[in-house]
């Protein structure tokens, strides 16, 4: 196991901020933790990462306690805050040489790790990291966190407010970086990237609703799922709200994702009833389940 | 048809030096339509929604946004529209009520009016417990449902999202969507811009910014069937990567 968490609880005065959280991450895995603003997320990478000291539990990571032995853990592991933290009156150049000079080790020592990454940002290496646009300040980011081949990787929401093409391009790189004996905890709000990690923790107001590898989480979801269209997406959701059977109603997309209350659910009827509201164009078919709408039913 | 366009744009172009942000782009939003203006960071968008929300002159080209000319009357349009950002929302050092009534004020609001409108406001989202407290204490998604609930106080034909909804739990997005959906219903034109493409699924067409020029405009299914992908993210990445 490359990281072992028990129990661990954190509070602030009256905050709760992470309640008995426990799971473990194997080598080379990539673990997503996926939960909202807020869900203590951030507080876990610091507590795991040896920047805060958690009030109850323990914590190994690659084998190192993160009381006692917190000066080998800061040897062994890259951390990528989810707010940008290189020095930004630095050039990108300027950034790795001073990251590799704190971490002993210089650019070259483990370029093939940072290469891919790297040649990406090379053309820009003599420009203020200040002034990178927000990909490219990513880029550099995981370069500097890399650069002495830590053996656990923490990216703390690396995706938040980028574009979805950086946010592939991203994903895309971390996959390449598994199989070089790294293992990768990285968070993020987005459930679509959730699909992308080996095993995910869903998480929320401190605690874990679920452990499990993307494909278990969503065949979890015990209840049929239909989507529904209308003429009127404000009527349809009033309607089906007002509907006495149903069991959830979520707008999602194009679509309402609806679940009904009983076992022998019958859509003629639900689309009767949606008639006589005067809907029309109306639309039920069954559809599956989402990483999201397992969430959703889990944090009910 | 004409007259139901709140947002009517043609070849509208912004140039910073020799650099073109907006090149000559060319679109109508109707009357409570759900609008997603969609682009990577640096495709332009943000430029082209300062000039219409009155803040940024155009280069060339014509723009009107609920009747007024985005050349000649910035002021106008900066008093008919609502505007909301996850950047700049309320201030957390008032509280919910200091809010409401502070914004009521900025958009000349009476007294009597500004009472009326924040007992209704606090009514339907269910804030009357914290009403008196800082909104800074209270949760993003709640900050984000009033913020919303607050650009629309004014009554404008159309509110301008950017970026509205990221960060939140599944369900209080949901909730927000669920207000954009009320507002729409009731005649308010929605623009949103963003880079969530799970928040592009919710709208009724998107435009998709590209180096500058808007590269698709169309519902999402149409433009998911153009594209045979099943998802927004898929169809921004085809547009995007070229």
């Amino acid at each position: 196991m490359s990281i072992i968490v028990s129990n661990i609880s954190k509070s602030y005065k009256k905050v709760k901020a992470l309640q008995n959280i426990s799971f473990n991450v194997k080598s080379d895995e990539i673990f997503g933790l996926i939960g909202p603003d807020g869900a203590g997320k951030t507080t876990l990478f610091r507590i795991l990462t040896t920047l805060l000291i958690a009030n109850k539990g323990a914590a190994s990571i690659a084998g190192f306690d993160v009381i006692t032995d917190y000066k080998s853990i800061r040897k062994n592991v890259g951390y990528m805050p989810g707010k940008f933290s290189l020095y930004q009156d630095l050039t990108v150049q300027e950034n790795l040489q001073f990251f590799a000079t704190i971490f002993g080790t210089t650019l070259e020592e483990n370029y093939d790790l940072i290469k891919d990454i790297y040649i990406q940002i090379e053309p820009f290496k003599n420009r203020r990291a200040g002034k990178l646009s927000g990909g490219m300040k990513q880029k550099l980011a995981l370069c500097c966190a890399l650069i002495h081949k830590p053996k656990v990787l923490f990216l703390d929401e690396p995706t938040t407010g980028v574009d979805p093409v950086s946010r592939k391009e991203f994903w895309e790189m971390l996959k390449r970086l598994q199989g070089k004996n790294i293992t990768i905890l990285v968070s993020t709000p987005y459930m679509d990237e959730a699909a992308l990690c080996d095993r995910i923790a869903l998480i929320q107001d401190g605690q874990i609703l679920e452990i499990a590898t993307p494909e278990a989480i969503v065949k979890k979801y015990s209840k049929a799922i239909y989507n529904l269209s209308a003429n009127n997406m404000f009527e349809l959701i009033n309607s089906l709200k007002e509907y006495k059977h149903n069991h959830s109603v979520y707008p999602f997309g194009e679509f309402v994702h609806y679940t009904d209350c009983r076992p022998d659910f019958n859509p003629t009827e639900l689309k009767v009833f949606l008639e006589s509201k005067n809907l029309t164009n109306i639309i039920i078919e069954r559809t599956t389940a989402t990483i999201e709408d397992t969430f959703m039913e889990l944090s009910k | 048809m004409e007259n139901n366009n709140v947002i009517k744009v043609a070849g509208l172009t912004k140039m910073f030096g020799d650099f073109t942000a907006v090149n000559a782009i060319t679109f109508d939003v109707k009357k409570g339509e759900i609008f997603g203006f969609l682009g990577a960071n640096g495709a332009g968008k943000t430029t082209a929604m300062k000039m219409l929300i009155g803040i940024s002159t155009p280069t060339s080209g014509k723009a009107t946004v609920a009747g007024f000319d985005v050349n000649t009357q910035p002021e106008q349009i900066k008093k008919t529209i609502g505007y909301m950002s996850q950047k700049f929302a309320l201030y957390d050092d008032l509280t919910v009520r200091e809010n409401i009534t502070f914004f009521g004020g900025i958009y000349g609001l009476s007294r009597e009016k500004i009472k009326s409108k924040a007992a209704i406001l606090i009514d339907e989202l269910g804030l009357e417990n914290v009403a008196n407290k800082l909104v800074g204490s209270l949760p993003l998604g709640w900050k984000q449902k009033l913020s919303f609930s607050v650009s629309l106080i004014h009554d404008p034909k159309i509110v301008f999202l950017d970026e509205p909804t990221g960060g939140v739990d599944p369900i209080t997005r949901r909730q927000f969507w669920e207000l954009i959906y009320k507002a729409s219903h009731q005649g308010t034109t929605v623009f949103v811009t963003t880079h969530y493409m799970d928040e592009a699924e919710y709208c009724d067409r998107v435009s998709i910014m590209v180096n500058g020029k808007i590269e698709a405009l169309d519902t999402p299914k149409k433009l998911k069937e153009r594209f045979k992908v099943d998802n927004m993210n898929d169809v921004f990445l085809k547009l995007a990567r070229g």
